[in-house]
């Protein structure tokens, strides 16, 4: 069974608990200089944005189709059955395609690392394995950011939006965004004022590429075929001249092309 | 001309020390004191024009390779070998400036055992190598000649055309793969750039300068090493160049005007200007300049088309790379003077290597008119001849 998030922004009071819960979790440093950043960096990897009275979290998606998985040469991301997108540092190489190509810019890089390491959230992998929700779920005090099945929640919110239609932007975000994500987000705002992108495709990005990809051993086989018999047309006529007495013999010939 | 020497020797010195300089810092602070990437800007010009610009200038390995062995258009037979080694000191170069790039550069065969066929950069990993090693080979016979070493030189041969085969396939698979990297950036890069159609437009243009850069090799090796022009097989190439810039142009602007980002070429701004920018130097000034029969059939109007087409298609991977990000990041890079002078430094030691390797293999043909004699005169002479151009 999938778990999910469902943050709901319109229950957020702004108190920064999840960012705190996650940095514990993730033995990062957290203070008030920490906290005023509003910036997901490779010591933050969730942030709550404010907007007036207004609220919004930024964290991995954790997408059901991940571009980031599907980008990385080594498969050093992986998306679980249980619904996290996790990492393994022995195997990144550093390349940060998959920075490139999360259409969420949610991976961070350690620059300043000799051994540098992707960050980001992992939607608390190890916890969930255990059964547990993950830190920022437990610690919310309004049950803005809830953790559950994500069957469950999509129902759930699903149902928010019926009972309270004034309240929210008729809207899962999350839902079908780039085939659908294990963080749902609802809000009373357009999400587009906190930089989430309205326009995203409903197909999983590595479609994309998979198309293109697919492609390959079909354009091995042909073009080997084609390749192959060019040459053995163009040299064919060479043979049969010099079987037939014109032009200079066909191996004297190759071998002294620049005398043309 | 002594003086002209030693200016290129000072300023070769000059590129290598400050590219020592820079290495240091790479990997003694690591990639954020010797670069001004970021989280908002993770590719610089590392991969933007090392990478996708060396790649792209290696082309003429396999686009020669290719019209010679495969089409048996043999008037191009004299400039393989100069082509071969471009080729293949271009991805050489390549994989130097990779292992700046990546962040664990000791991790870089990783791709051999972890494998993630899903990803474009896997396969652009796996073709890189594998052509690599088809270029070593394609390059051997000129090294095993030079020793006098016919055995290999005859394994060679026998696999020439196979290999020669291979060595297009996989070229024309990561030469579109590099395109292909940008697919999955839709919602990032700017919309005169972003196309379905990115592989095709990689490979046409890898083609395109292929050509080019056999022109401006071809000019260049007349003028510095072996002082004779085959002016013949440069309008041949100048004509199979307009036909691939005006198959690409007409594919851009169709592509461009069904995705309806044809309106955006016409709005004032920082994007506009460098698209325009491309497109006069990759497209419009050479086709103008191609299209008369003056230019084409002179050796400088050959030789200056080539330039601006060599030009206009770094103006385009840097753009690709770069310039279309820019607004999506919501920052503008500009590279530090480590990643620049890295750079230079690859560049210059690209030069030293081609003028070393002029020296002492035969790569022109004069040269190896000089080696020629002592082979000739062996106990096999037919078999010796043929041996001595295998892998041309
Ligand atoms: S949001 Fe980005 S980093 Fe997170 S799973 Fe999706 S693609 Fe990967
Ligand atoms: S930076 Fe690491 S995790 Fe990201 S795509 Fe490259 S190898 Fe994979």
């Amino acid at each position: 069974m999938s778990k999910a998030l469902l943050y709901d922004a319109t229950l957020c009071i702004g108190c920064k608990r999840c960012e705190e819960a996650c940095a514990a979790q993730n033995q990062l440093p957290y203070n008030d200089t920490v906290a005023a950043e509003e910036k997901q960096s490779e010591h933050k990897f969730t942030i709550v944005m404010t907007k007036g009275d207004k609220f919004m979290r930024r964290l991995c998606m954790s997408c059901q189709d991940p571009t980031c998985a599907s980008v990385c040469p080594v498969g050093a991301l992986t998306k679980t059955p249980a619904g996290p997108v996790t990492y393994d540092a022995n195997k990144c190489m550093g390349c940060r395609y998959c920075m490139i190509a999360c259409p969420f810019s949610v991976p961070k890089y350690e620059w300043n690392k000799l051994a540098p390491k992707v960050r980001k959230c992992t939607m608390c992998a190890n916890r969930i394995a255990a059964g547990k929700p993950t830190a920022c779920a437990e610690i919310c005090p309004t049950g803005a950011t809830k953790f559950g099945d994500r069957d469950a929640l999509i129902a759930e919110a699903q149902q928010r939006i019926r009972d309270n239609p004034g309240n929210y932007v008729n809207h899962i975000y999350g839902l079908t965004e780039v085939g659908g994500t294990s963080v749902l987000l609802l809000s009373s705002v357009p999400f587009g004022e906190f930089g989430y992108h309205d326009d995203l495709s409903q197909d999983p990005l590595p479609m994309l590429t998979y198309r293109v990809l697919s492609r390959i051993p079909d354009f091995v086989a042909l073009g080997g075929v084609l390749l192959g018999g060019v040459w053995w047309i163009t040299h064919r006529r060479e043979e049969v001249a010099a079987a037939e007495g014109r032009g200079p013999k066909a191996v004297g010939e190759r071998s002294d092309g620049r005398k043309q | 001309m002594k003086i002209k020497f030693s200016f290129w020797k000072l300023l070769f010195l000059f590129l290598m020390a400050t590219g020592l300089w820079a290495t240091i810092i790479r990997y003694s602070e690591g990639l954020g004191a010797s670069t001004h990437l970021n989280d908002q800007f993770p590719w610089g010009i590392w991969i933007g024009f090392d990478v996708l610009c060396g790649v792209m200038l290696a082309a003429g390995g396999f686009t020669l390779t290719a019209a010679v062995h495969i089409f048996n258009i043999r008037q191009m037979h004299s400039i393989v070998r100069p082509t071969v080694l471009t080729a293949f000191l271009g991805y050489l170069l390549v994989c130097v400036a990779l292992m700046y790039d990546l962040g664990k550069p000791y991790n870089i065969w990783h791709p051999l055992i972890m494998r993630n066929p899903h990803s474009v950069m896997f396969e652009v990993a796996y073709c890189v190598m594998l052509y690599t090693a088809v270029l070593a080979l394609e390059f051997s016979p000129i090294v095993l000649e030079r020793f006098h070493l016919r055995k290999p030189l005859r394994v060679i041969r026998a696999i020439l055309i196979p290999l020669v085969i291979c060595g297009v396939i996989l070229s024309t698979l990561h030469q579109s793969s590099l395109g292909s990297l940008y697919l999955i950036t839709p919602e990032k890069l700017y919309p005169l750039w972003y196309s379905p159609l990115l592989p095709v437009f990689f490979f046409l243009s890898a083609i395109a300068v292929g050509l080019a850069m056999t022109i401006f090799e071809s000019t260049m090796s007349a003028k510095y090493f072996s002082g004779q022009l085959e002016l013949a097989i440069l309008q041949e190439l100048g004509r199979v160049l307009v036909v691939v810039l005006a198959v690409y142009g007409v594919l851009r602007f169709e592509d461009l005007f069904d995705r309806g980002a044809l309106e955006l070429s016409l709005q004032p701004g920082y994007e506009t200007y460098l698209f325009w920018l491309e497109i006069l130097l990759s497209l419009i000034l050479p086709l103008i300049l191609l299209l008369q029969r003056k230019v084409r059939t002179s050796a400088g109007g050959l030789y200056l088309s080539s330039v601006l087409v060599v030009l206009g298609f770094i103006a385009n991977r840097m753009n690709v790379s770069i310039t279309g990000f820019e607004r999506s990041a919501g920052s503008h890079y500009f590279p530090k003077w480590t990643e620049l002078s890295v750079t230079g430094a690859i560049i210059a030691g690209g030069f030293a290597l081609f003028g070393l390797a002029v020296k002492y293999l035969p790569i022109f043909p004069q040269e190896r008119r000089m080696v020629e004699p002592q082979i000739e005169g062996s106990a096999e002479p037919l078999t010796a001849a043929v041996l001595n151009h295998a892998g041309d």
